[in-house]
């Protein structure tokens, strides 16, 4: 394609309003990204190798979750679970149009069933149970695919011995499944509360943004919290605040960087050294502890745990 | 006069036919005349106005008695349920939150933790409670209650009457998330029985902060939500007005929740709400919460937090299918 045939085709392509967001029209080609923070211009292969941090301001664009596995998992460990859970609209809910409707949308663009991929693999060379959260779909709302996934996942690293590590980006609640979405929270904090009794480490990764009911849950009950820089984080986001109480609000309020002075993160870690990051966490805590008898035993049936699977999945895992 | 008691929309046609009976009554009383059989039959027809009003209330409707003045509180609940209480104050990590209050209690043969939401009787009153919106101060102060109530034995009882955590600068600075997520957490971990009842208003994270028990009970007028109906219709469908079609989709009312498997069980309120009959929907109350006390008083601390593991993991409806592996 000739410079001018590139323009042409830009142009075009403005003038028919496609459906595209502003931000991404910019985007000729693929070839190069504009920075929605500094403006700079990035050629997409060097954003990519960068791991979509702006290499002229540090401005960390959103990952999609399989892509983040990949920055994180050792190569040709990675084996996804509980792959084909997929929400059923529970309440028949219809806003300006069906949930259901929605959901096949968000699956269509995305490639996705649900806001989070779960799975096992390894960090520098220690076994994780590793849930990653995508914000693409549906604003990564938490409904109860994404809670029954996490919990799944907490809980086969409680009987696992694993630690776990949480990438979390949402929204908030799944308002389409009311108050079932809720409820999720509980769910996924009684998996945890499990996982870290036995002394397993869990950390969650907060990334932008992290807010609502995932914030007053899995997000805020690390042994370790980490953030990506100027994440968002919040349990009420800024314009509801704005909004329903009229208060002026810092500037900085409720980034990574905000929470880090006020004590509810860990660590603020820039993306290029998370995996490093995480991996001496692991090697720091033991990256494995088989779990005690008595867990096993308080397992009460209908928990979605099979007692084979406490032995079978402890097999075989490297040290 | 401060006591009239405050009308909502729907009741409005009980109120006139109820104005128009006194009406006749102090005329037939002015012109000594017996009409004491229209009065009868009027107030017949009244009572049963009243039941067709209060058995088919929409989503809305409910949330607005939830919502009620009058409604009784947590602080009137406990003055009217226990025969020993004390407030205990404090989460000692530096605030006290009147929006959310707590105490040791005797109820009925149990010496319990009890603790609550606090919405307020008037406006000035409202404004010192915050509406019944903890900070997570009160959040903690709920936390150490509970730590103090396992520690003791002591069965925990929670009443749930808030449109929601405090959403303020100050709030999130201190880690409103935070506060909720490790009572959310701790409450698993409870050796002792924890029952649970939305007396008013369940408001979302907020609410189920101290909502986590082996028995949920929603009182039948109460609404438990995952945001208000206003905050849903103005994201969902942009546009704020649209509250009430929000709240029937959401499906808030202790029907609907029993259905959904959430709650245990719903408690009869008097006719026309419970600030109609405070004391009556306080004997309502406290039967309900003595019996679960009396049937869990029975189990082991491991059965307690598998019990209450089991129930919270049922929750959620999905669709999954076997992976052709």
């Amino acid at each position: 394609m000739s410079l001018f045939d590139w323009f042409a085709e830009t142009r075009s392509r403005a003038a028919d309003g496609h459906s595209a967001p502003l931000s991404e029209r910019e985007i000729p080609d693929g070839l190069w990204h504009k920075c929605s923070a500094c403006g700079g211009l990035t050629y997409i292969k060097d954003l990519n190798a960068n791991l979509l941090v702006c290499p002229e301001c540090g401005y960390h664009n959103q990952v999609q979750a399989p892509d983040r596995i990949a920055q994180m998992i050792d190569g040709g460990t990675w084996q996804e679970v509980d792959q084909s859970l997929e929400s059923c609209d529970p309440l028949g809910f219809r806003d300006r149009k069906p949930y259901s409707d929605r959901l096949r949308e968000y699956q269509a663009q995305t490639g996705l069933r649900d806001g989070v991929i779960t799975g096992t693999g390894q960090i520098l060379g220690q076994e994780v149970a590793l849930a990653v959260m995508d914000f693409r779909f549906m604003g990564g709302s938490m409904g109860s695919v994404v809670g029954e996934k996490i919990t799944r996942l907490v809980e086969l690293a409680t009987v696992t011995g694993r630690p776990a590590v949480v990438f979390c980006a949402s929204g908030g609640a799944r308002m389409q499944e009311g108050i079932l979405s809720l409820m999720q929270m509980a769910k996924t904090s009684a998996a945890l509360q499990r996982h870290q009794r036995i002394g397993l480490l869990y950390i969650p990764v907060l990334t932008h943004p992290t807010t609502g009911g995932v914030t007053a849950s899995f997000a805020m009950l690390g042994d370790v919290i980490l953030a990506e820089p100027k994440a968002m984080i919040a349990f009420t986001g800024r314009r509801v605040i704005e909004q329903t109480l009229k208060q002026k609000i810092p500037d900085n309020f409720q980034t990574a960087e905000y929470l880090l002075a006020h004590g509810f993160v860990d660590s603020v870690v820039p993306r290029q050294k998370l995996k490093q990051t995480v991996g001496m966490l692991l090697r720091l805590h033991g990256a494995k502890k088989s779990p005690p008898k008595t867990l096993v035993a308080m397992r009460s049936p209908g928990e979605g745990l099979h007692q084979d699977q406490a032995t079978a999945g402890g097999l075989g895992l490297p040290e | 006069m401060s006591d009239r008691p405050i009308l909502l929309e729907f009741e409005k046609p009980l109120a006139d036919l109820e104005s128009r009976i006194d009406q006749i009554r102090q005329l037939a009383l002015e012109n000594q005349v017996d009409v004491s059989d229209q009065i009868q039959q009027l107030e017949q027809r009244a009572e049963q106005l009243r039941r067709e009003i209060f058995s088919s209330l929409g989503a809305m409707q409910r949330m607005q008695i939830a919502r009620h003045p009058r409604r009784p509180s947590t602080l009137d609940y406990i003055q009217a349920m226990t025969e020993e209480w004390m407030e205990l104050h404090g989460d000692r990590r530096g605030c006290d939150d009147p929006a959310l209050i707590g105490g040791v209690a005797r109820l009925g043969s149990h010496a319990v933790v009890i603790m609550g939401h606090q919405k307020g009787r008037d406006t000035k009153d409202n404004m010192a409670r915050n509406f019944g919106m903890a900070s997570p101060g009160g959040y903690r102060k709920a936390l150490r209650l509970m730590e103090h109530a396992d520690r003791f034995g002591m069965p925990i009882v929670t009443l749930i009457d808030t449109p929601g955590a405090y959403p303020g600068v100050a709030a999130e600075e201190l880690g409103q998330g935070e506060a909720i997520a490790a009572n959310l957490r701790l409450m698993f971990g409870l050796g002792v029985p924890v029952v649970c009842t939305v007396i008013g208003e369940g408001g979302s994270g907020g609410a189920l902060g101290i909502g986590v028990g082996n028995h949920l009970m929603m009182f039948e007028h109460s609404v438990y939500t995952v945001a208000t109906p206003e905050a849903c219709a103005a994201i969902l469908w942009r546009d704020a007005g649209k509250a009430a079609k929000a709240a029937e989709a959401l499906k808030i009312t202790a029907t609907d929740l029993l259905h959904m498997g959430v709650i245990d069980e719903i408690l009869p309120e008097p006719l026309g709400g419970a600030h109609r009959a405070p004391l009556e929907a306080a004997v309502s109350l406290k039967s309900g919460i003595i019996r679960q006390l009396d049937r869990l008083s029975q189990r082991t601390a491991d059965e307690l937090q598998a019990d209450r593991y089991a129930k919270f993991r049922r929750m959620g409806v999905f669709m999954e299918t076997v992976a052709d592996v």
